[in-house]
């Protein structure tokens, strides 16, 4: 589904992914690990297409196409997602009309039909309350005085409206607390199937005891530096990314 | 001769047609002599120094029709708010239309002021209010005055609430190649009365129109007055509005300004406080594109304890277009416990585009809350890469997060139609549709 090969970019002149190599298929769940700094979220914007980021070196192939040049919404008209570690506050624009114009956006460029009042209502009924969203939330400014925990929810909440076929979570665990943090994974989880696929990005093992991965990589310098099952994320929580540097070298 | 010699010239013929013996001539007369020494204003004027008027008064306008043009409801029902029949005065090149209004006498008047003016029975109440609140040292509405013929006449007795919103609605037709047009509004709410008006000015060809208008509302104690000014003209269209409000205790008016469209618009609104506990809102959205230029000039003068005043004026600025606002509240020592809230909040799109924002308080009472700020800036950049990713393009996602940004000046349009109408004005101007009602 997304292949990444030897992958380079600059960010206002600066070196920052320095070959990174990653391949994630159908069904799958991958856990992206680093410590502060490593790049991890540079590549999940460099995945959904942030302008800013310039690929100078390699490709990214999603679904067998090369995506270097789309744009962020072509991106996600084809299916990638990306949920962000920091939710943008945006006043005045409700949630509810925010991921009405998101759904049909889609849609539009997919050649489909708008989806109906009903259908959009009734999709939105279901998928809030799989992550415990009061509904008074949805006719609320998008993310605006919204706790760290509410902005995490709402981000999956869109994930589950969007149904993409590829998500990216950059640090959906940041800012939540142990309730909150089951509540997001479970709508991560529930999410997840044979014909979709999950990247994670984390700091901590924490999150991977709730949302399971296939792969653990580790990113450092900008570079995949190791990969492995589930056992190294546990590696990680228990060493720290010490052993891991100093084997690079 | 220039434009100003011609209005002068020209009101000996615009004296035939009207009655010389009644009282508001002497207005007229009074009026023409101030506009003579004043002129038009230049950028010399403080409250002029970001407009000039230099290119519309250049030309040679026709100062009346030369004969009443035929416009079928179908040319203009668009510009109606609803379908239902609700009360409607509509002007065509400065002249009554019977046949596309719909005007009542039946516990309250909606009607014309030349009616008014004529009939004696009206001749107190126009004795009482008409040019009161004007001030003299506006010259734009001393010319105003001067021609004072036709416009809209409101009165609201006690108690009384009109059951819909009353439009009142200009259309030029482009049988002159130019016109200049001054409508004069009266309207006079008694004690407790309600009532919501719309107002537009509409060229229905795209030939060069001026209008200035004067709107006098006197808002008796505990009325209530909700008036909205679209602004959405052709691009050859250019309005000065002039609307002056006199407030008694107790009453509340507010004032919504949509300028989307003209060439020039100036928008000269004063607020004018005669009793305790009033409260005055003026909110403006303005989005320009290409050469327009939109001034707002308010002014609202606390002169009376516990009273409250809220302006919120947002702009967003494309191309080449220019934005003023100047905002002038003045509270006078007898006006304690004022509480006045002053915002005006600009985007701009282009490095041509530009706004000159300018508060102006005079405070003379020690005991008052007044607060003021502006801000210009651009749309968040990470704001966009946020809804790009989620599908939504470049464009729309401007479009969302324009919207967004002038969403609490339409979350008060109490009229839902007017709200839908605005919202879809707004996606037009911004060249969108979008999947959910904007």
């Amino acid at each position: 589904m997304l292949e990444i090969n030897n992958l380079h970019c600059k960010i206002e002149g600066r070196s920052i992914l320095k070959g990174v190599n990653l391949k994630v298929k159908k069904g799958e769940i991958h856990a992206i690990m680093g410590p502060n700094g490593s790049d991890k979220s540079t590549l999940a914007n460099v995945i959904s297409g942030h302008e800013d980021y310039e690929v100078t070196k390699g490709n990214l192939y999603y679904k067998t196409n090369e995506i270097n040049e789309l744009s962020a919404s072509e991106r996600a008209h084809d299916g990638i997602f990306m949920s962000f570690q920091y939710p943008v506050e945006i006043p005045g624009l409700t949630v509810t009309n925010f991921i009405k114009a998101a759904i049909n956006e889609s849609r539009k460029a997919r050649g489909l039909d708008e989806m109906s009042s009903r259908e959009m209502l009734k999709k939105i009924r279901e998928k809030s309350s799989l992550l415990d969203i009061d509904t008074k939330f949805l006719s609320r400014s998008l993310n605006e005085g919204f706790s760290g925990g509410e902005k995490k929810r709402n981000e999956i909440f869109q994930m589950a409206m969007l149904e993409p076929e590829l998500a990216v979570l950059d640090e959906t665990d940041s800012g939540l607390d142990i309730d909150a943090l089951k509540i997001v994974a479970n709508g991560v989880m529930k999410f997840s199937n044979d014909d979709n696929a999950v990247v994670v990005i984390t700091h901590y093992q924490r999150l991977l005891d709730y949302i399971v991965p296939d792969f653990v990589h580790v990113i450092l310098d900008g570079k995949v530096i190791k990969s492995g099952d589930k056992s190294l994320a546990k590696k990680i929580e228990d060493k720290g990314y010490d052993w891991l540097k100093k084997e690079k070298k | 001769m220039d434009f100003k010699e011609k209005l002068l010239d020209s009101h000996l013929a615009f004296e035939q047609d009207v009655d010389l013996l009644h009282p508001i001539h002497d207005y007229r007369k009074k009026a023409l002599k101030r506009f003579e020494s004043d002129g038009f204003p230049t950028k010399s004027d403080e409250l002029w120094k970001y407009t000039s008027l230099a290119s519309i008064i250049q030309k040679d306008y026709h100062l009346s029709p030369t004969s009443e043009s035929n416009i079928e409801l179908k040319d203009v029902k668009k510009y109606f708010l609803n379908d239902i029949d609700s009360f409607k005065l509509v002007f065509v090149d400065g002249i009554f239309s019977p046949f596309l209004s719909k005007t009542t006498h039946d516990g309250m008047d909606i009607c014309v002021l030349s009616a008014a003016i004529s009939k004696s029975k009206y001749k107190k109440t126009i004795k009482k209010y008409f040019n009161k609140v004007v001030p003299e040292n506006e010259s734009l509405s001393s010319l105003n005055t001067s021609y004072t013929r036709e416009g809209a006449y409101i009165f609201i007795p006690k108690n009384m609430e009109p059951e819909d919103p009353i439009q009142i609605l200009h259309f030029s037709t482009g049988a002159q190649k130019s016109i200049w047009l001054q409508p004069r509004n009266l309207i006079v709410m008694e004690a407790n009365s309600n009532v919501q008006i719309i107002e537009r000015h509409q060229s229905l060809s795209d030939h060069k129109v001026v209008t200035n208008s004067v709107t006098e509302i006197y808002a008796d104690s505990n009325s209530h007055v909700d008036y909205y000014k679209i602004q959405n003209d052709l691009l050859t269209s250019s309005l000065i509005d002039n609307t002056f409000i006199s407030q008694e205790k107790d009453s509340n008016v507010s004032v919504h300004t949509f300028s989307l469209g003209g060439q020039l618009t100036r928008n000269n609104l004063r607020f004018y406080h005669k009793g305790s506990n009033i409260s005055s809102t003026l909110k403006g959205l303005t989005i320009l594109e290409a050469k327009q230029h939109v001034d707002h000039n308010t002014l609202v003068h606390h002169a009376k304890p516990n009273c409250e005043s809220h302006q919120d004026y947002k702009g967003i600025f494309s191309d080449s277009s220019v934005g003023v606002f100047n905002g002038r509240i003045i509270v006078e020592r007898e006006a304690q416990k004022t509480n006045a809230f002053q915002q005006n909040n600009n985007i701009l799109t282009t490095d041509k585009s530009k706004i000159n924002t300018k508060p102006q308080l005079e405070i003379f009472a020690d005991d008052v809350k007044c607060s003021h700020g502006c801000t210009i800036g651009q749309l968040d950049k990470q704001a966009l890469f946020y809804l790009n990713s989620r599908g939504i393009p470049e464009k729309e996602a401007r479009a969302l997060l324009t919207y967004g940004f002038a969403n609490n000046v339409l979350e008060s349009v109490k009229i839902p139609n007017l709200n839908k109408r605005i919202k879809k004005l707004i996606a037009y101007k911004l060249g969108v549709n979008l999947g959910f009602d904007l």
